[in-house]
């Protein structure tokens, strides 16, 4: 354990000192303010208007920005440590395979969520000061879990991104790797699903299995922890469609996160376990 | 003898590659040691199953008495030193010996002791991206320094290093020597390793072409010993004349000096003679050096071109 954090430390200062860490808490917190602030400015209303609105449009869209972030923050993490050399001294140190890819995933997982905690709760901070009907322990418990979920799902993809830097031989390769993954998670799962959807005409048999093959994308889960919750209507009507009202049991539905955040870290520790360098 | 590294039969093949073929040779303890051949050899790969990076294909090898490979424990008593130490380049210095000294469990006193060692005290503040590739080779023999191992392996230290820095880390490796650390130095610079080095292994395409002290390759080869004289000017042409008399056939030199190679096997004899001859005012014996041992066992040739001239011992 010591050396797994003592990897994570220095992964995290890296992050902290690339400032990718401030720059993801920026990001997070203008795109909160900004959705929070121009959410209704198709319906003509602009400033801070429903709290649940707001976190509904900041769940779809950190279902495309959080995954990508946690590709670009660790796509690189192995590979290009092989690439640029320091890959064969760092193994040569007392740490095995596991121990050095769990604490650069450790490392990149911390940053992320410090990122999402920070940027995420300043902006909720300044909706509350802003708003005060949103100031109640229910606004809080959702911008709890929103992080929460968020932290969760950005961990998947450090572990999908994990998993690309053990398996490739360049950081080219292993870039061009993880913009694929992020589209097809973000964009291609879901209009596969649509498509089938659309094609079974209702089947009741296949309506009934859709709701489960969610299941297999963390992007479609963390929409499920987070709107569910908000009720059908505040967010994703393709999202709703196809659950068509099957009630998650809240529990399954971080388990399966929780899960997703560990499994591609585990087949990335698996993989570089039997790689030769 | 007790060995920090002993290998039976060791193969690596990469498919039908064989990186390292068949190689039964040791490193004494307590001992600095030569690993020659030239680029494709198989030092990298031999250095890699030391350090347990990579499995071998077949044979045995066993590091400080352990199996090496996946014994991630047994690097903390190994330093190394890559050719072309790489390090992250955001960290300074002192961060980065900081953070591996962690890694090593080595004692964080170490860290400023080596910094001033090799002579990176004042840059220890400086990010490790704005150093030269000479102050990066001295930040790796410091790191390699950590924990006090009882093994060093050095990949072409002094790469990029000025003389000085040279002769700084060859004091270095005379310390640990004088320690009972056991060094193993892979390098292409025979000349500048000869006075190092207490035995070498040759490796050659994968094969281990010979290996043992330098007394004992030399003698071994039994190369000639070369001997300059001086002689005075105008006994130049009886000089060589009486050589040749004796079968010892010298040649002058543009300098006036003369020059000849006296066979092993006679070379007390021939040298009696030749202090006691009236017209050698001085004489310079130089016994063959590590490149021409190198040069005499076909390091540098294809394996195919002769069969090894030599026993590994």
């Amino acid at each position: 354990m010591h050396a797994i954090l003592t990897v994570a430390w220095k992964e995290f200062r890296d992050d902290f000192r690339n400032r990718w860490t401030i720059a993801i808490a920026v990001l997070f917190a203008l795109l909160a303010l900004g959705i929070a602030w121009f959410g209704g400015a198709a319906a003509g209303r602009v400033g801070f208007t429903s709290f649940d609105a707001t976190l509904a449009s900041l769940t779809t869209l950190g279902a495309f920005v959080i995954p990508l972030i946690g590709l670009l923050i660790a796509y690189d993490t192995v590979v290009g440590d092989r690439d640029d050399g320091t890959l064969l001294l760092m193994l040569s140190y007392p740490l095995a395979r596991g121990q050095l890819v769990g604490g650069k995933f450790l490392g990149h997982c911390a940053a992320l969520a410090v990122a999402t905690c920070a940027g995420f709760a300043l902006a909720v901070a300044i909706m509350q000061v802003m708003q005060p009907a949103a100031q109640t322990l229910t606004a809080w418990l959702y911008i709890g879990r929103f992080i929460l979920s968020a932290s969760l799902l950005g961990a998947s993809f450090v572990g999908f991104a994990c998993l690309i830097s053990v398996q490739t031989a360049s950081k080219s390769r292993a870039a061009g790797l993880a913009l694929i993954g992020w589209l097809a998670s973000v964009v291609l799962f879901d209009l596969v699903l649509l498509a089938l959807l659309v094609m079974s005409g209702g089947n009741p048999l296949e309506r009934a299995v859709y709701p489960y093959l969610l299941l297999l994308n963390p992007v479609d889960v963390f929409r499920l922890v987070n709107l569910a919750a908000l009720g059908n209507g505040a967010g994703n009507e393709l999202l709703t469609g196809m659950t068509a009202g099957y009630a998650y049991a809240p529990a399954l539905l971080y388990a399966v996160l929780l899960g997703w955040a560990a499994l591609p870290f585990a087949w990335a520790t698996a993989a570089f376990r039997g790689k030769e360098v | 003898m007790s060995y920090a590294i002993e290998c039976e039969g060791l193969t690596k093949r990469y498919g039908a590659l064989a990186a390292l073929e068949d190689v039964t040779a040791g490193v004494p303890s307590g001992r600095v040691i030569g690993l020659l051949g030239h680029n494709g050899a198989g030092k990298s790969t031999l250095i890699k199953l030391v350090l347990g990076l990579i499995a071998p294909t077949g044979g045995r090898l066993s590091v400080l008495g352990e199996n090496p490979w996946r014994a991630h424990r047994l690097r903390q008593r190994i330093g190394y030193l890559p050719e072309n130490a790489a390090f992250h380049p955001n960290l300074t210095g002192r961060e980065l010996l900081d953070y591996l000294a962690r890694l090593k469990r080595a004692e964080r006193a170490q860290v400023q002791m080596l910094l001033g060692r090799v002579g990176l005290a004042d840059a220890a503040k400086r990010r490790v991206g704005t150093y030269s590739k000479g102050m990066r080779q001295r930040l790796g023999l410091a790191q390699a320094l950590l924990g006090s191992p009882e093994l060093v392996l050095l990949d072409e230290p002094t790469t990029g290093l000025d003389p000085q820095a040279s002769r700084e880390l060859y004091r270095i490796v005379g310390e640990l020597r004088a320690s009972g650390r056991s060094v193993v130095i892979s390098s292409h610079l025979l000349a500048e390793l000869e006075p190092h080095i207490d035995g070498a292994l040759i490796l050659r395409q994968g094969r281990l072409l010979a290996a043992g002290t330098l007394v004992e390759l030399s003698e071994r080869a039994a190369l000639p010993a070369h001997v300059v004289l001086r002689a005075h000017a105008d006994e130049v042409q009886a000089l060589l004349a009486r050589l040749a008399a004796r079968s010892l056939p010298a040649q002058a030199r543009p300098d006036g000096r003369v020059e000849l190679q006296l066979p092993r096997a006679d070379k007390l004899r021939a040298l009696r003679e030749l202090v006691g001859d009236p017209a050698v005012a001085d004489l310079d014996v130089r016994e063959p050096t590590l490149t021409q041992l190198y040069d005499w066992l076909g390091a540098g040739r294809p394996a195919s071109a002769e069969a090894s001239p030599c026993t590994p011992s």
